[in-house]
């Protein structure tokens, strides 16, 4: 076995290992921990799968921005009363049921499909995932990229709208 | 060539998982990880099927735009989030029932 299929099981297994970990916890801030330590053995397994650009994208979108916003929201709404932010567990059974259920039929699915590549080796003669996205963002994906950053502009305006001290929701 | 059917299994794990946090967890912080683990599978599953065949990038520009609009949602979902902190001083879901009364 090589060494690169080792360091995939190796990233595979953080994964799900953390995954799970977020499932047993019961602080908000440890969660958000392992959420962190997922999405990073997450990025690896993108390198692995010759996607750098995403990759890169998702260790600067995800865990600094997204974490750090989700931290943030863990410091608001706490009380800050120095204990940790406890959160009780409800439903156990059916989200053990539904959970199992849908780990259950989801590889039923693909367990007698196979799948054919064209590719065989582990990377590709000639390959530069980084400069054909870059073509291609600006060519066939023009358009979603533009509406990409409208959306991005509305998610903008409407979060900082709606967490100011805009009357709206005022009381009727 | 990775083999496909790990990392499909991988994502299965991690959609249930993020399906039962959603369900199990009381925190409406907590939920919104849940569905970052539920948004991380689907990459996974595109970026994997995006590997067959390497010459196009279908697969990796949709998990691009994938990330872009779970960012709008985590922003706009924890903006929603303290609001609803403001005004009823808890983020557990299950007392932040006006209209049972």
């Amino acid at each position: 076995m090589k060494l690169i299929m080792i360091i995939f099981y190796v990233l595979e297994v953080i994964a799900g290992l953390s995954a799970v970990c977020i499932l047993f916890t019961r602080n908000i801030f440890y969660g958000a921990l392992f959420l962190i330590v997922c999405l990073l053995s997450i990025s690896g397994i993108f390198i692995l799968l010759n996607a750098e650009f995403l990759a890169v994208t998702q260790i600067l979108i995800y865990t600094g921005g997204v974490l750090l916003l989700i931290v943030f929201g863990v410091m608001v709404t706490g009380k800050l009363l120095g204990k940790p932010l406890v959160v009780n567990n409800k439903y156990w059974l059916l989200g053990c049921i539904l959970g199992a259920s849908v780990f259950a039929t989801l590889p039923k699915l693909f367990s007698d499909v196979k799948f054919y590549s064209n590719n065989s080796a582990l990377t590709p003669e000639g390959y530069n995932s980084i400069n054909q996205i870059g073509i291609l963002f600006m060519t066939d994906y023009v358009l979603p990229f533009e509406v990409t950053g409208i959306l991005l502009l509305i998610a903008l305006i409407g979060a900082a709208v709606s967490i100011s001290a805009f009357t709206l929701f005022k009381k009727l | 060539m990775f083999p496909v059917e790990h990392i499909l299994y991988l994502s299965a794990l991690l959609f249930s998982v993020g399906l039962m946090i959603i369900i199990i967890k009381q925190n409406a912080i907590m939920v919104l990880l849940g569905i970052e683990l539920l948004l991380n599978a689907a990459n996974l599953n595109l970026v994997a099927f995006n590997q067959l065949q390497p010459q196009t990038f279908t697969g990796q520009m949709f998990a691009l735009f994938v990330i872009v609009v779970a960012v709008c949602e985590a922003a706009v979902g924890l903006a929603i989030v303290l609001r609803v902190y403001k005004y009823y001083q808890t983020s557990i879901l299950s007392e932040i029932s006006e209209l049972k009364e």
